[in-house]
């Protein structure tokens, strides 16, 4: 082999590291880049009334330079909350029901189908939300776009990311956990609550995390159904409007310092999610410690 | 003994006991601990044990009820929500539907410039994904052993991008693409900013299947002093086809449900699309659009979705076949 072949073959190594590294550099800074570009954006009016002002400020007028983003993000809380309170059981029950209760057959069916649901578009949801549950809610207690309809979409919407985060968590339990229990002659329940569950715990939490994190960017779904009211809700009939929703109804035409205040409510979207995937990530990472 | 053993092994001592009951499942089933119960017995203070017995037969039919009911209320819900969608949306569907433009804004006519819209916005995606995507599995999987710190950090970040909300997109793909870059509202812009939300999916998946290549295929490469771009091109790759195939239908997939990030980066136009500058709406975007600002559009929307479950359904089918009769055949050693 000759002198510069050989020497060919080295540049093409190197440059297939360069451009490999690079690339993988270049994803890894797109999330940095990400926050760089909303704070940019949202900076003119950080700067000119102060963080504190999206909580104090009397009323969410944009155009009129005031700012309260204060019944937004008890909206998103409240709506998050709701529909962890509703998905929370569920979820964990139908990961127990896959890996506990269901013959292999219907099982692997169960679980295609969490895997479907998982990745069925927002807007379907909030199609059937709109055309199905909203009408329903509506005869129950008027006007039907509620808080109560937003907790119910968001929920099904969570329940199989749970459900299949927490399925993995249960799968990964030693055999031999199970087999000791089996060997105490322990119920099939017991084996499920006192052994496998707390034997996943890690994957649970992980889940549960996750979930949030899914519930508060969650948009179009909640959008759809949640009446867009600008208001604390004083009950679960009441119309609200989440943080998510606000950017998407406003962005069309929003200009100046209402276009940045739109910045930096997905700013603090961000935010919060940076610190729940991050503690996500600490929570599945004590397992593998274990 | 790790700590957890000890929390396991508490756990598992005072716990009840169905005691030969054969309604515990086929795996778990175990002829009865007599001297189990006995001992519980005497520590319970005498209490009888066949009063214990029958507690936790009843905690644990109740627990059977619980855990079907709650699987089936879930499946109930989820049949409810795709023939509430089916039924509305077969009475509109057609193969007119599908090729001609809407007309009336939606509420007659068909979604052939969207479905067009559609495949324009998801080809620049995963092509634009697969371009930075590839690349970067390539270095996370093969270049960056498991404990390097910049491996870990672009892991973790990747972790991160994957769990922003789809709207956080949106707001930094109009910042970025249509006013920075002036691309304005286009499917450029819009796939451009959809290829920042597939990356982290189709990364992750990549890097799987490269890892999931035996490692005698290296070895052989370097017994056979393969350079490692050799190796790549001519081994690793191929092998991992299979699996960077599923990752990229999977990120199709997930690009086809998106919304909210496509709302002000693609925009609402439904003229069928001229160029990649040109504003193009994509199928979600107009099922939104029809359900929230058109009266009487819900025919149409429910006939769209139906289109786009029926695609997703389709691609979801594609990755099963992908992953178990093509990923079996290439690894036959």
């Amino acid at each position: 082999m000759g002198r510069p072949s050989s020497r060919r073959r080295a540049q093409a190594d190197a440059l297939l590291h360069g451009t490999a590294r690079l690339a993988a550099v270049g994803a890894g800074l797109l999330v940095v880049l990400m926050v760089l570009f909303l704070a940019l954006e949202a900076a003119p009016v950080l700067h000119a009334t102060g963080p504190l002002r999206f909580l104090t400020d009397r009323g969410w007028y944009p155009t009129q330079g005031r700012f309260n983003l204060g019944p937004m993000l008890v909206g998103t809380t409240l709506a998050a909350a709701g529909a962890l309170f509703l998905a929370g059981p569920l979820g964990l029950l139908s990961a127990v029901f896959c890996c506990f209760y269901a013959p292999p057959r219907l099982a692997a069916l169960y679980r295609r189908m969490l895997e479907l649901l998982a990745g069925t578009p927002s807007v379907v949801f909030g199609l059937w939300g709109l055309v199905v549950l909203v009408p329903l809610i509506n005869r129950l207690h008027p006007p039907g776009a509620s808080l109560l309809a937003a907790i119910l979409i968001l929920a099904l919407m969570v329940l199989p990311t749970l459900a299949l985060t927490v399925e993995a968590g249960l799968r990964a339990v030693p055999t031999e956990y199970l087999q000791a229990a089996a060997a105490l002659g322990l119920s099939r329940w017991t084996t499920v609550s006192q052994v496998a569950l707390p034997a996943a715990r890690p994957a649970l939490i992980a889940g549960v995390i996750l979930a949030t994190g899914r519930a508060l960017g969650e948009t179009m779904a909640v959008l759809m159904v949640c009446g867009n009211v600008v208001q604390v809700p004083r009950g679960l009939f009441d119309p609200v409007r989440t943080l998510t929703a606000n950017i998407a109804l406003e962005m069309a035409y929003a200009q100046g310092s209402h276009r940045a205040a739109l910045f930096v409510s997905g700013l603090a979207l961000a935010a919060a999610i940076v610190f729940f995937v991050l503690a996500a990530e600490f929570a599945e990472r004590r397992t593998r410690h274990v | 003994m790790s700590r957890k053993d000890h929390g396991m092994r508490k756990r598992i001592m005072p716990a009840e006991h169905a005691e030969g009951r054969g309604r515990s499942g086929p795996t778990l089933r175990r002829p009865a601990a007599v001297p189990y119960g006995q001992a519980r017995q005497l520590r319970d203070g005498g209490e009888p044990s066949a009063v214990l017995l029958n507690r936790a037969f009843r905690a644990d039919r109740l627990a059977a009820v619980v855990v079907w009911g709650a699987a089936g209320l879930v499946a109930g819900v989820f049949a409810w929500l795709l023939a509430a969608v089916a039924f509305q949306g077969a009475a509109r569907l057609s193969l007119a539907f599908l090729t001609t433009p809407p007309a009336d804004a939606g509420r007659s006519g068909g979604i052939g410039p969207i479905l067009v819209s559609t495949l324009l916005i998801l080809g620049v995606a995963m092509v634009s994904s697969v371009a930075v995507g590839a690349p970067a599995a390539v270095f996370l999987a093969e270049f960056s052993h498991a404990g390097t710190r910049s491996g870990r950090w672009v892991r973790r970040s990747l972790d991160v991008l994957a769990g922003m909300p789809s709207i956080v997109f949106g707001l930094f793909g109009n910042a970025l693409f249509c006013k920075l870059l002036g691309l304005r509202f286009s499917i450029l812009a819009g796939g451009l900013t959809l290829a920042c939300m597939v990356l982290p999916l189709f990364i992750r998946l990549a890097e799987e299947g490269l890892r999931a290549v035996p490692t005698e295929y290296r070895q052989a490469a370097a017994a056979l002093s393969l350079s490692p771009t050799t190796t790549l091109f001519r081994i690793l790759l191929p092998a991992a086809l299979p699996a960077l195939a599923a990752g990229l239908v999977l990120g199709i997939g997930r690009a086809l449900a998106e919304t909210a990030a496509l709302v002000f980066t693609s925009g609402y136009v439904d003229r069928m699309p001229e160029s990649l500058h040109d504003s193009g709406r994509a199928l979600s975007v107009h099922i939104y659009d029809l359900s929230m600002n058109v009266s009487g559009g819900d025919g149409g929307a429910c006939a769209s979705a139906l289109v786009l479950i029926g695609l997703l359904l389709a691609l979801n089918g594609g990755t099963a076949w992908l992953t178990t009769h093509w990923r079996r055949k290439t690894y036959r050693v």
